[in-house]
């Protein structure tokens, strides 16, 4: 899944008055980024860049964990066996990409316990995306074609990011979300070819359900984004949420198309002039309630996500006594020995 | 490469780095991190985490605590002195066609 430009991040603190040596190391930072250098864990970086960095990688972890709950509620009802195997193997995917990039983010000196602290005392944001319910097992296939496939275009650029531990963990997540839209894409197109008109009337209601949420997950346009123009200068950002979303638009369309569904856009229409599909406008009060807590599910999404956790806490701890224990015992072994 | 200078508190299980081999005869490489209460958990989430669609046949894991790194600000005074040292490879070294094989 992936993370929401929304700009909403720490302001930049640069105008503040700098030191000589700073103001060096500053410069040399800007040229190794205009050179296209790639910046590692241990360099030398501006206060804001690392703030910036840890917001959003971040965010896009709680994004791949948060993720795996929407999906995680049609296991159990999954149609077939092979469907059951192929949703299991995709949201433990979910985790595992939450993983790289929580360790992408601790490499800037942020701890993951602190991190799992801001998304469950609700100070971090993940995508406003998985606040919406999965009503019905179409979902599943909307959620791997529309959302995974958002996701891979937003992603695929980040694969470029000037922060190196980033970069690479998009490299690994890339190369594994493409499973998750093809097989989201396929289960639909066995509905749409092959399903009763009932299954048909389920997919493109979930169509109907997904479509404008989907575009909503390449953030607010671009006039509304004024951080990113410094994200983009630093090589956080490399291609405008605006223009990955026409790019999405364009490319989903004729998918559709093929799968015999519409999008709910009276405004639709291909624009010979401009190369691009036209689409209608954002509801963007929405968008803003959502990310900002009152979407039809963040409270349920969070409160699974802290249950989990306390749930667990026991054994983290357990886990922790025994290996101490048996450390313990090794040492004494090799004292007697 | 992780660093450690977090201020995680106790009670989170240690870093480890991951090293993967993905087939006979190539060596074991980074690939990543996780954390883990200990080395046989490690190995095993390092089994679920870097190796889903077989990329690898072997793991190690090392506490990232154990990791000696060099220093990002010698980096000029330890690598750049090989620059100008062409003669260390073979193309340095102009020879007739009918041996330039060697």
């Amino acid at each position: 899944m992936y993370t929401q430009a929304m700009s909403v991040g720490p302001q930049d603190t640069s105008a503040k008055i700098k030191s000589a040596e700073e103001a060096r190391a500053e410069a040399a930072f800007e040229a190794r980024i205009a050179a296209g250098e790639f910046i590692e864990a241990k360099d030398w970086m501006p206060d804001h860049y690392r703030k910036t960095l840890v917001r959003q990688i971040s965010q896009h972890a709680h994004s791949e964990i948060v993720g795996m709950l929407p999906e995680g509620n049609w296991i159990t009802r999954a149609p077939t066996l092979k469907r059951k195997a192929i949703l299991l193997a995709k949201v433990q995917d979910e985790g595992g990409h939450g993983l790289y990039l929580y360790s992408a983010a601790e490499t800037l000196g942020t701890s993951r316990d602190q991190m799992l602290d801001a998304l469950h005392t609700g100070r971090a944001k993940y995508s406003s995306i998985f606040n919406y319910p999965t009503l019905s097992w179409a979902d599943i296939g909307v959620i791997g074609w529309l959302v995974d496939g958002a996701a891979i275009m937003n992603q695929v650029p980040l694969c470029r990011c000037s922060y190196a531990p980033y970069a690479r963990a998009m490299i690994r997540v890339c190369r594994e979300e493409s499973f998750h839209q093809r097989q989201g894409y396929e289960a639909l197109l066995v509905m749409m070819q092959k399903g009763t008109p009932e299954q048909r009337a389920m997919v493109q209601e979930a169509v109907n359900r997904w479509w404008w949420p989907s575009l909503m997950m390449f953030g607010p346009a671009d006039k509304d984004s004024p951080n990113s123009e410094q994200s983009m200068r630093w090589g956080i950002k490399r291609i405008s949420n605006d223009d990955l979303r026409q790019k999405f638009v364009d490319a989903t369309i004729p998918q559709g198309e093929l799968l015999g569904v519409t999008v709910p856009d009276a405004d639709l229409r291909w624009n010979e002039a401009r190369g691009h599909y036209d689409f209608g406008a954002i509801d963007w009060p929405e968008f803003w309630r959502v990310v900002g807590g009152d979407g039809p599910c963040n409270r349920e999404r969070l409160a699974t996500r802290v249950k989990a956790w306390e749930e667990g806490a026991w054994v983290r701890e357990a886990a922790l006594a025994h290996a101490k224990k048996q450390a313990s015992k090794q040492a004494s072994q090799a004292q007697t020995a | 490469m992780s660093d450690n200078k977090t201020n995680a508190p106790s009670a989170e299980w240690p870093l480890w780095e991951v090293f993967v081999r993905s087939k006979a005869g190539l060596d074991h490489k980074h690939c990543g991190s996780l954390h883990a209460a200990d080395p046989k958990m490690a190995i095993q989430l390092a089994r679920d985490v870097y190796t889903r669609r077989q990329e690898g046949v072997s793991v190690w894991v090392v506490p990232s605590s154990q990791i000696v790194a060099s220093d990002p600000g010698e980096k000029a005074m330890l690598f750049d002195p090989m620059e100008d040292k062409v003669y260390r490879h073979p193309s340095f070294y102009q020879l007739p066609e009918s041996v330039n094989h060697m």
